[in-house]
């Protein structure tokens, strides 16, 4: 069973056509009746289900082979055509021989020497590239160029347009080609000819093109069922070739009988119908055979094309064993690397386990325990035993006593889950490579699988529902792999953006900055209760002694920060004041971290969020997977321990106002609709002062949108105003847990503008939205300004214009999804099998070049800094400690320059005066 | 716009270099790849013509040599096979 390497290579592979002999002489019997089964329901000699074709029922033997039902591969037939006729697949090269060749001698329209140009033009191609798709645009221009000389160079014969009738009919000035007449001309190309035009003629003659015999798939291609009421039913490839043979039949029987042209034509084109769609059923111009029922009839193409056709979906995707799927949902005590499973799936998912003299103990208790064991505690035992022959044994609660007895060395036991398997994990849609990542199993009660909250980021997971696949690893090497490689806490960072991925989400924002905000406190019983789940911290000394002892949430929090972190940085919460308070900040915004204590500032989305966390960003970065990965998982017990301590909700109340506050907003969307009203006068009236580069209507809409966009944000200002960090709601939307000030706005102050391709809303009825209005009324109102809030409520014509805006939304998204979708699917089948060499070159599988540098700086972005090779703010402050912040500073808006190779002529001149091109050169100092 | 105009002198178009004979060598040597490895660009690419002007005539199998700027490294060097097209 050991396979190591590659035991077969394929040097080559070479595309070529059936004759009609090889057709003959690879099948196993002629088909010539149309019947399938006879009265007594066996298969009718030289039918369609002939017994030389192989077998499908079990018991029978082949007639061809001798070998039974999985062991007999089917055996081709064929059947004879009275008429030739055109292979669909093939008409494209059909058209380009008739144009290319002669009517008269067969020949190439092309001299001697032309075509050995070509053949020349070929070989040096080949030898520079490699790439067949380079020689075959050589083929089509040399076949083109054939195409067009109106004589040939051989026998002067004139040459005649040849045009296709879509699908399979040929014309010649207008005159019909049959198929036989094609054949003929096609039987005249000499072999050299073919050379010139890309083809072998030794395996691919261009006759072939035009069939004579038709092959008939095995049975096993077409296996016919049985329905519960005893009748047989036909696969739909049957079917097609059921008609080919009736009309075959008839077509033979007419023209031997001397039937008139006429009819024999009509018979040779219906023929030919039907071959086509056998081949293939969705040929434009042509109805799709159907089937009684009505349905179009799924042959040859249909099975291979598109989504559900044998590529995409049983060869690029397959079916797989060990897995389970089932919902998921949230567990904050478990590590991010973890997966809880349930307990149901961990005796049914197994692990193989080589037994060995050393586990030969261990194997038998495990055996011993059967498929299902007892006990108060999760216990994994065993679902089969593979013997040292090969022979798979399945251990039920009566064998396993004996089982066990007998298992030895050399044995495989096949062992339920238990803690500590790695696993793969993930949810569709894979989008990235986060989307399926190896945890660690902890097996649970329940029938769901669970994990931190932390890493639903990276699968886009939430618990609404949402499902989710596990697969138990079989190897060794697989676990090892998986482990280093694909485990949660390798991925924290992302190479989208090179910044963390995996961090804390909503609550656990929320609980971090209650727990270190302003001076929040906790007494000794609330510490212990905030610190229970974070590992044996030693308590500080409190920060306040008397009158009773209380610890800072500042305290708390540095218990899980490294004892020489030192970072800098400014939380969600800055009000971004145009001059910086630093520590003084009134907002307790700017976050100082000094050899692992929080100084000042609060711990929010900007330090521990999925995608924005510089803490967890700085972790990973500086002190390993490990460090950050126990960091993750202190804080989010941390976290949920402060917010379960001080209790949190928000409600519908959290949005009221005061009725002054509501007044002053009516008052503000009257003033609003005033103005806009003066400035529609003004338009109608011609006072409006034009915009330069827009027509007047258009500075009319611009102005008003200016108007009542600042209409809502004052109203917004308004009830901003009583809104504070009291609020629950307002403490979510500034610390970046969820929402934002907007949607506070929205639900408190007024809702604004619903616009539609980012325009006020203006179609529906005749020059109106709704008929509640007047024609070309083009007030606030009428134009789908929306002055209510969510909470006041809406008037049944706000209601209808925020469907409207909302509508588009939803439109968008729709769209976008399957763009997107395809998008990917292209990018990732170009992009699949290029790889990163050791030499840091990008190269397909033939080994040539795709870029010379991986990125052209080798810089792998999962440990770029957002993209950069380098953080040179954090080189700074780690070398030069606080000073050092002070340059990192000055430098924040440097650009990064482009370096500089000599004096190209691509150099524009330099601008003396322009500011950024000072920092262009500081910047450009220290890449030289 | 009748006016002759250079592509290569285009800011956003890279240098374009053609290599001499002497270097070829060396140059895939060092990158210890076959000519047939190089990415490949046409004999019509606007750029091969503009160098063909400048330095003589450009024939299939020649290399050329670009550099361009980079957002990522600053500067990135590439070569590229002239072939027939």
């Amino acid at each position: 069973m050991m396979v190591t390497g590659v035991t077969k290579r394929i040097s080559a592979i070479k595309f070529a056509m059936l004759s009609p002999e090889e057709i003959r002489k690879m099948s196993a019997t002629k088909i010539i009746t149309a019947d399938t089964y006879d009265d007594d329901g066996f298969p009718i000699d030289m039918g369609l289900m002939d017994p030389h074709l192989g077998v499908i029922e079990p018991g029978l033997r082949c007639k061809t082979c001798g070998k039974k039902v999985d062991e007999c591969p089917g055996h081709f037939g064929h059947i004879d055509l009275a008429m030739p006729v055109i292979h669909v697949g093939y008409v494209k090269e059909i058209k380009k021989l008739l144009q290319s060749t002669c009517r008269s001698c067969g020949r190439l329209l092309l001299t001697g020497d032309q075509a050995q140009e070509y053949v020349n033009q070929r070989d040096r191609m080949e030898e520079l590239t490699g790439d067949m798709f380079e020689s075959s645009y050589i083929s089509a221009e040399s076949a083109k160029d054939a195409a067009s000389r109106t004589t040939c160079p051989h026998c002067s014969a004139i040459q005649l347009k040849i045009t296709l009738d879509k699908p399979t009919t040929f014309r010649e000035e207008g005159h019909k080609l049959t198929p036989k007449e094609v054949r003929e001309r096609l039987e005249r190309v000499p072999d050299d000819d073919l050379v010139v035009l890309g083809i072998a003629p030794s395996v691919c003659r261009p006759e072939w093109m035009v069939l004579t015999a038709l092959p008939v798939p095995p049975v096993t291609v077409r296996p016919s069922i049985t329905l519960d009421s005893g009748d047989r039913s036909e696969d739909d490839v049957t079917h097609k070739l059921v008609d080919v043979l009736r009309i075959n039949q008839r077509l033979r029987e007419n023209r031997d009988a001397g039937a008139p042209q006429l009819i024999v034509e009509d018979l040779w084109e219906l023929l030919q119908y039907h071959v086509t769609t056998y081949f293939d059923n969705q040929t434009s111009g042509i109805p799709p055979a159907r089937h009684r029922s009505g349905r179009p009839l799924k042959t040859l193409v249909q099975r291979l094309k598109g989504k559900e056709g044998r590529f995409r979906s049983n060869l690029s995707g397959k079916r797989v064993n060990f897995s389970a799927r089932t919902v998921i949902s949230p567990d904050p005590m478990l590590s991010i690397n973890e997966v809880g499973v349930p307990d149901a799936a961990a005796k049914e998912l197994t692990v193989p386990i080589r037994v060995t003299d050393r586990n030969l103990a261990v194997a038998k208790e495990l055996c011993s325990r059967g498929p299902a064991p007892e006990g108060p505690t999760y216990k994994p035992g065993v679902n089969y035993v593979i013997r040292t022959d090969g022979r798979r044994i399945k251990i039920t609660d009566k064998n396993a006593e004996t089982v066990a007895e007998a298992v030895e060395a050399g044995y495989v036991v096949e062992r339920h889950l238990m803690d500590g398997d790695i696993v793969l994990f993930n949810r569709q849609p894979s989008l990235h490579r986060m989307s399926i990542m190896a945890h660690e199993v902890r097996v649970m009660p329940h029938k769901t699988f669970r994990f931190n909250l932390c890493v639903c980021p990276p699968y886009n997971a939430d618990f609404d529902g949402d499902e989710m696949n596990l697969h138990a690893l079989q190897s060794e090497e697989a676990r090892a792999e998986a482990k280093v490689l694909m485990r949660v806490q390798e991925h924290i960072l992302s190479p989208r953006f090179g910044g963390p991925v995996i961090g804390a989400i909503h609550d656990h924002i929320t609980g971090s900055f209650l727990l270190t905000h302003k001076d929040s406190s906790f007494s000794r019983e609330e510490t212990m209760k905030i610190l229970e789940k974070v590992s044996a911290a030693k308590l500080p000394a409190p920060a306040v002694k008397s009158p009773t002892e209380r610890w800072t949430g500042k305290q708390l929090f540095s218990l899980i920060l490294p004892t020489d972190l030192h970072m800098t940085f400014k939380s969600s919460i800055c009000q971004k004041c145009d001059v910086c308070k630093k520590e003084k900040c009134e907002n307790d915004a700017f976050v100082v971290i000094r050899g692992g204590q929080l100084l000042s500032g609060t711990i929010d989305e900007k330090a521990l969020g999925a995608f924005k966390g510089r803490i967890l960003d700085k972790l990973s970065r500086d002190y390993g997977s490990d460090a950050s990965r126990a960091f993750i998982d202190k804080a989010t017990k941390i976290a949920i321990g402060a917010i379960t301590i001080r209790g949190f909700t928000t409600g519908i109340d959290d949005e009221d106002i005061p009725n002054q506050a509501k007044r002053e907003i009516d008052d503000a969307m009257t003033q609003a609709m005033i103005k806009v009203e003066e400035h529609i006068s003004a338009y109608r009236n011609g006072e409006l002062e034009q915009m330069p580069g827009r027509s007047l209507e258009e500075t009319l809409e611009v102005e008003i949108m200016k108007v009542l966009g600042k209409a809502r944000d004052t109203a917004g200002q308004i009830a901003g105003r009583h809104l504070g960090l009291e609020n629950s709601a307002v403490i979510m939307a500034k610390c970046g847990a969820r929402g934002s000030m907007l949607n506070l706005s929205q639900m408190a102050g007024a809702i604004g503008q619903q616009a539609v391709r980012g325009e006020r809303l203006s179609r529906g009825y005749w020059n109106r939205t709704l008929p509640h209005f007047k024609q070309g009324d083009l007030g606030s109102q009428a134009r789908g300004f929306i002055k209510n809030s969510y909470k006041s409520g809406l008037t049944p014509s706000e209601y209808f214009f925020h469907s409207m805006g909302g509508r588009e939304g939803l439109v968008d998204t729709a769209v976008r999804t399957s763009r997107s979708g395809y998008m990917q699917r292209r990018l990732i089948n170009a992009l699949e099998d290029l790889k990163v060499m050791q030499d840091g070159t990008v190269r397909n599988t033939a080994s040539t070049i795709i870029q010379f540098l991986y990125g052209e700086d080798n810089i792998d972005p999962a440990r770029s800094v957002q993209g950069d090779a380098v953080d040179v703010d954090d080189v700074l402050l780690t070398v030069l400690g606080d000073t050092g912040e002070l340059i990192a500073q000055i430098q924040e808006k440097g650009v990064v320059s482009y370096g500089i190779q000599d004096r190209d002529m691509l150099e524009t001149p330099e601008d003396p005066e322009s500011e950024d091109e000072t920092e262009f050169d500081a910047g450009g100092g220290e890449e030289g | 716009m009748t006016e002759e105009f250079n592509v290569l002198e285009h800011e956003l178009v890279p240098e374009h270099h053609l290599l001499p004979e002497k270097e070829v060598e060396k140059v895939l040597k060092q990158l210890d790849l076959g000519k047939d490895q190089l990415p490949k660009m046409r004999l019509s690419d606007p750029c091969i013509r503009a160098l063909d002007a400048i330095c003589g005539p450009v024939e299939e199998g020649m290399i050329v040599k670009i550099v361009r700027r980079s957002d990522t490294s600053g500067m990135s060097v590439c070569y590229r096979l002239v072939v027939r097209g």
